[in-house]
This record gives structure tokens, C-alpha cells and sequence, in this order.
């Protein structure tokens, strides 16, 4: 029992992170309808530009990371600039087509500059279990995973009240509402569509260095992005609640899965069992656990 | 001047069906054909065999029936390597089990096994649309490459996992040089191809598009959806499974699961997109789009004497890059460019 919750409290952490990732998909699909396939390449620009500058140029890491955010930013307005400006009001699949070509460019474009060696990345939080825990209970929560929970709750909590409390936030959600609407009334929808980009590249980047400091900064770091989608098959595309209980339903049924039923059929089946899951959920719920729901009209 | 349809009158319901309604184009695609299937094989090195145009046509296969789905029928799918390696293998094992079995009904039966796990994994999108399906059905992806690596009665027990495909061989003509190869390849393709021009003309290829258009308007007139949309997933897996068969026999040599991954997926996913959806056409535009690229962008980063670190990241640069300038020009894919052209050359040299 004991390692049950063992291992539901390490599936539920990972589960947080995987809702970081997510929830940079959510703010472009919200605001902008592209499903943004390039936020894992993002992630892994970002984390290995903090690193590299880090590295290269001998900056401490609080110097490297607001230069990261301050390139994240020209990044999110020069994608907004480049590539979506030309192809507003096209169909999905070519919006998202392009974000997968973008996908390729920042992968080559960050290998390019920086190198495809693997970095390691450390932020000074040791992963080690908490003792007051472990002498409380014996059961071994790494301190790192419960630290990178908590950075996440902040995320969560500055994007609520940037949603919520002030004027972008306002011109974002009415933007996410109707288009036709927003321009209407006079909200700058292009300056709106690269603030999200320019959002989503910031929480790429938190996202970037908390999975670059547990598994190096390396280009795995893009398959992240992939299970990031049945998080947000089970959240609801439009959620950002949705991102944070989806990624924790599948950071806890995945690690169950794998520990418990892996053994019998084999093991590896966390690489599918989410998607599993994700599409059992979206049999009884086509939108997710919290998306919009689609009324379909003649 | 020369390309124009004044003077062509249809007299019969028969002529008015055609393909290839004007007879210029009807020389053209007879010219193409008697290019690719007798002057290529007489004059075409090894290289460009089994480097070029053996993946050419494989993907061909394999985009056109994923145009099928994504492009006819409207249903996103990132699972279309699953379906490719579900027909490789099938072949595979149906050839080492059944003592005699020609290969061509192997590839079918492949076919047919793909259908059915198309079958299977295109029930939800009975419930689920636009890309919560195309998410879902990376479902399908992981898990159907994950079987395949994890029970070992589908790869023969082989220890590594990778297993040499059977050799070729029909009514007792082997097909073994890169050059016979791709003569069988095309002779599949082009049946295929021409299977599925008329498919998409015919009642189903409309109901496809009723329901891609609009699958709520589509039921109100009294399509079945449920039928329309299996089928087209039936259709587009078996048209994988043949293409996944043929990407094992002919072009890797080997049967190994690792071959069919997401990558792949998205690879054939980019043919049709770039090409065009909804264009039979399009499906060859784009794998040749797709297959010509790394090739010629490799060759001529080559030539620059950068060394190879920077090339390859370069190369996906271009590619990226290249992708999104070709999205921005021609959202309609490479089909469109083309029938664009031949309304330019109609009116050519005057156009008012």
C-alpha cells in the first residue's frame, strides 16, 4: 500500500510537469485555434539557449534565464510575424502543418547555434527524498519533483491573474472567444496572437529547465511535447485547469500502469497507455474533461 | 495553344465519365506511363532504383491512402504507420506460415488484416473530431508498434526484432534487382492509383466528401455516417498496409518495427498536406516533394564543405523552413499550383 502511494505521488509530480508543457499548447490553442505542434521544439530551444548561454558565455544561471525569456519573447512576436501573419483564416490542418515545419527549423536552428551534445542542467535543487517525509511516513517524495510542483502552481497562479486582472488578459480572452468580435472592437488581434506566443515561449522555458535539469537538456526533451497531447485530450483543448488535472491524471494512472499491470503484458507500456486512456476518456467526453463544448450547427 | 478542349465533343455518357476528360491530358498520362514503365526501367542506374524512385511510389501509395482518409473523408490521422506496419507484417507472417502462399495475395491479405485494425481504431471517430481525433489515433501509433515489438510470435521469435523479408518471387519470375523491384512497385501503384481515382469519383468518393464537408449536414440527407467513415478508414489502411508491405519487401529488405514510427507518420502526413488534400495527384506531388527534398537539399549542403553537424541541422532548417514558405504561398498544396497552370495554359497565349 505503502508503494502504491509511493508511486501515485511520483506519477501525480511527473503528472505536473507534463501539465507545464500542456499548458502552453492551451494558451495558443485558446487565443489563436492553432494547434501549436512546435511547443515541445520550444521547450527544448529554450532550454538548451538558457544552458548554452550559461555555458558559453560564463553567465550565472539568473543572468542566463531572463535573457532566455527576453529571446522567447522576439521568438513568440517573430512567429507571429513570419509565419501566422501570412496564413490567417486558413484551414486548421495548415496552421498546423506550419507549426510542424516551425518544429524542424527551431530544432535545426538550436542545434545549429548551440550543438547537439547533451548539457546538463543544474538549478541547484538536489533530487533527493525529504526527509521529514520519509522519517514521517518511510516513503521516499523527491524534493525536486515537489519544488517543480510548486513553481508550476505559481505559473498557474501569474497566468490566472494575467488572464483575469489585467488589460492583455481581458483583449486575450476576448480574442479567445470570437475573432470577429475582438477586431471589432478594436482589440490589436496580431499584437494579441504574439503576447500568447511570447507567453507560451516563457512557460516553455520554465517547462524546459525543470525537464532539463531532471533528464539533460537534450533533444529528447521534443518527445515531451507528444505526451503532452493526451493531457490535453483529457483536459479539454481550451482548459488551463483542464492542462493541470489532465496532466495529473495521466502523470498518476501512467506511472500506476506501468508499475502495476506493466510487469504482466510485458512492461514499455507507458508509451501508449496514456493515449489509451485519453481516448477511453474521450469515448464518454469528445471534448475533454473541461473543453468547450462544440455545438455543431447547419 | 496546343493544350485546349475546343473541338473535343462529347457524344456518349461514356465519353463525358472519362478520367481525362480532354485528350491532351489523356496523351500526356499515356506518355508518363509508357516513360515510367519502359524507358526508366532500360535506362535508370541502380542508385536512383532503389534510392529514388522505389520509396517514391511506396510513399506514393502510402500518402494516397492517407489522402483517402485526411483529404476525402476529413478524419486527421497520425497513425499511418501503425497501418503500414500492420500490413508488413501480416504479409510477412502470412508468407512464413502458409506454405505456397503467392506473395501478391500476401500483400492483399496484409492489406485486408490493416483494414481491419483501421476498422478498430477508426470506431472513435464516430464520437471524436478534428484533432482530438488526430491526437487519439497516435493511440493507434504507439500502441500497434509497441505489440509488434512486445509479442514475439509476430516477429518470428527473431531475437533482435528486425527479420529479412522473404524473397519476391512471382509465378516463378524473381524479383530481386532494384530495377525488377521497382517494375513491381509501379505495376501496384499505378492499379492502385487508378482504384482509387475512380473510387473517389464513384458514390463512396462522394459520401467521403459529404461528410468531410460537413458530417452533420451529411447525416440530415441521409448518408450513413457510421458506414461512410469506417469505410474510408478501411479503405485508407488497406491502401497503407499494401504501401507498409511493399516499404518492407522492396525497399528496406527487412520487417522490423522500429521502421513504422511517428516519424513516418508525419512524413506522410507532410506528402499530403504539401501536395494537396483531396487530390489523387496531389498524394504523388507531395511524396515526390518530400522524397526529393533531404535528397537534393543533402547534396547541395554538401557541396558548401560545412561540416556535418552544421549540414544536418541545416538541412532541417531548409526543410522546416521550406515547408512554411510553401504553406504560405499555396495553403492548397502542390495540386493546386498544377491546376492553377493548366488553367493559365488553357487560355494561353491569350488570355482575354
Amino acid at each position: 500500500m505503502q508503494f502504491f502511494f509511493e508511486v501515485l505521488i511520483a506519477g501525480l509530480l511527473s503528472g505536473v510537469m507534463y501539465a507545464l508543457v500542456a499548458l502552453g499548447f492551451v494558451l495558443i490553442f485558446k487565443a489563436s485555434g492553432v494547434f501549436n505542434f512546435a511547443q515541445g521544439a520550444m521547450v527544448f530551444f529554450a532550454a538548451l539557449t538558457a544552458v548554452g548561454l550559461k555555458e558559453e558565455f560564463n553567465l550565472s544561471l539568473w543572468v542566463a534565464i531572463p535573457l532566455t525569456m527576453v529571446v522567447m519573447i522576439v521568438l513568440g512576436f517573430a512567429i507571429e510575424r513570419i509565419v501566422l501573419r501570412p496564413l490567417v483564416n486558413q484551414h486548421d490542418i495548415t496552421l498546423f502543418m506550419a507549426t510542424i515545419g516551425l518544429t524542424f527549423f527551431l530544432e535545426g536552428l538550436v542545434q545549429l547555434i548551440w550543438g547537439s551534445t547533451v548539457r546538463k542542467l543544474d538549478l541547484g535543487i538536489p533530487d533527493v527524498p525529504i526527509e521529514v517525509v520519509m522519517s514521517k511516513t518511510g516513503m521516499l517524495v523527491s524534493q525536486f519533483d515537489v519544488i517543480a510542483a510548486g513553481i508550476c502552481a505559481v505559473m498557474v497562479a501569474l497566468l490566472a491573474i494575467l488572464f483575469n486582472k489585467t488589460k492583455i488578459g481581458r483583449a486575450l480572452r476576448a480574442v479567445a472567444d470570437d475573432h470577429q468580435a475582438a477586431l471589432s472592437v478594436g482589440i490589436p488581434l496580431q499584437h494579441v496572437w504574439g503576447i500568447v506566443w511570447a507567453v507560451a515561449g516563457i512557460v516553455a522555458l520554465v517547462a524546459g529547465l525543470l525537464w532539463g535539469s531532471r533528464n539533460g537538456v537534450q533533444f529528447a526533451l521534443t518527445f515531451v511535447a507528444l505526451k503532452a497531447l493526451p493531457v490535453l485530450i483529457i483536459g479539454g483543448f481550451t482548459s488551463v485547469p483542464g492542462a493541470i488535472v489532465g496532466g495529473l491524471i495521466i502523470g498518476a494512472s501512467e506511472k500506476l500502469a506501468e508499475v502495476f499491470i506493466g510487469p504482466y503484458v510485458g512492461g514499455g507500456i507507458e508509451g501508449w497507455f496514456p493515449y489509451v486512456l485519453a481516448l477511453l476518456f474521450l469515448l464518454v467526453r469528445p471534448e475533454g474533461l473541461f473543453g468547450e463544448k462544440i455545438i455543431r450547427r447547419i | 495553344m496546343i493544350y485546349r478542349e475546343a473541338g473535343q465533343f462529347k457524344t456518349t455518357y461514356l465519353n463525358d465519365s472519362q478520367i481525362f476528360p480532354i485528350a491532351q491530358d489523356r496523351y500526356a498520362v499515356a506518355a508518363l506511363l509508357i516513360v515510367a514503365f519502359i524507358a526508366i526501367p532500360l535506362f535508370a542506374s541502380q542508385y536512383f532504383f532503389s534510392a529514388i524512385l522505389i520509396p517514391f511510389l511506396i510513399f506514393s501509395l502510402a500518402a494516397l491512402g492517407l489522402n483517402i482518409l485526411t483529404g476525402y473523408a476529413g478524419q486527421i490521422s497520425l497513425g499511418t504507420a501503425a497501418f503500414m506496419a500492420v500490413g508488413a507484417f501480416a504479409s510477412y507472417n502470412f508468407m512464413l506460415r502458409v506454405p505456397g502462399m503467392p506473395i501478391l495475395v500476401a500483400f492483399i491479405l496484409g492489406g485486408i488484416c490493416a483494414a481491419m485494425v483501421g476498422i478498430l481504431f477508426g470506431l472513435p471517430s464516430l464520437r471524436i473530431r478534428g484533432f482530438y481525433l488526430a491526437a487519439s489515433t497516435l493511440a493507434t501509433q504507439f500502441f500497434v508498434v509497441w505489440c509488434l515489438t512486445k509479442v514475439p510470435w509476430f516477429t518470428n521469435y527473431s531475437s533482435s526484432g528486425v527479420i529479412t523479408a522473404q524473397q519476391i518471387n512471382i509465378l516463378g519470375i524473381p524479383f530481386d534487382t532494384p530495377g525488377e523491384k521497382y517494375v513491381l512497385v509501379l505495376i501496384i501503384v499505378s492499379v492502385m492509383a487508378l482504384l482509387a481515382k475512380n473510387m473517389v469519383r464513384s458514390n463512396v468518393g462522394r459520401s467521403w466528401m459529404a461528410v468531410r464537408d460537413m458530417d452533420v449536414a451529411a447525416e440530415v440527407i441521409g448518408f450513413r455516417i457510421v458506414r461512410t467513415k469506417l469505410i474510408a478508414f478501411a479503405v485508407s489502411s488497406f491502401y497503407c498496409g499494401i504501401a507498409g508491405a511493399l516499404f518492407a519487401f522492396c525497399y528496406l529488405g527487412t520487417v522490423e518495427p522500429e521502421a513504422y514510427n511517428l516519424d513516418l507518420s508525419f512524413r506522410i502526413l507532410f506528402m499530403v498536406i504539401i501536395g494537396g488534400l483531396g487530390s489523387i495527384l496531389g498524394s504523388f506531388l507531395g511524396a515526390g516533394f518530400i522524397v526529393l527534398l533531404p535528397t537534393v537539399l543533402s547534396v547541395i549542403v554538401h557541396y558548401t564543405g560545412l561540416p556535418n553537424s552544421v549540414t544536418s541541422n541545416l538541412e532541417l532548417m531548409v526543410f522546416g523552413a521550406l515547408i512554411i514558405f510553401f504553406l504560405i504561398v499555396e495553403p492548397h498544396g502542390l495540386a493546386r499550383l498544377w491546376q492553377i497552370a493548366k488553367e493559365k495554359l488553357r487560355l494561353w497565349p491569350f488570355p482575354h
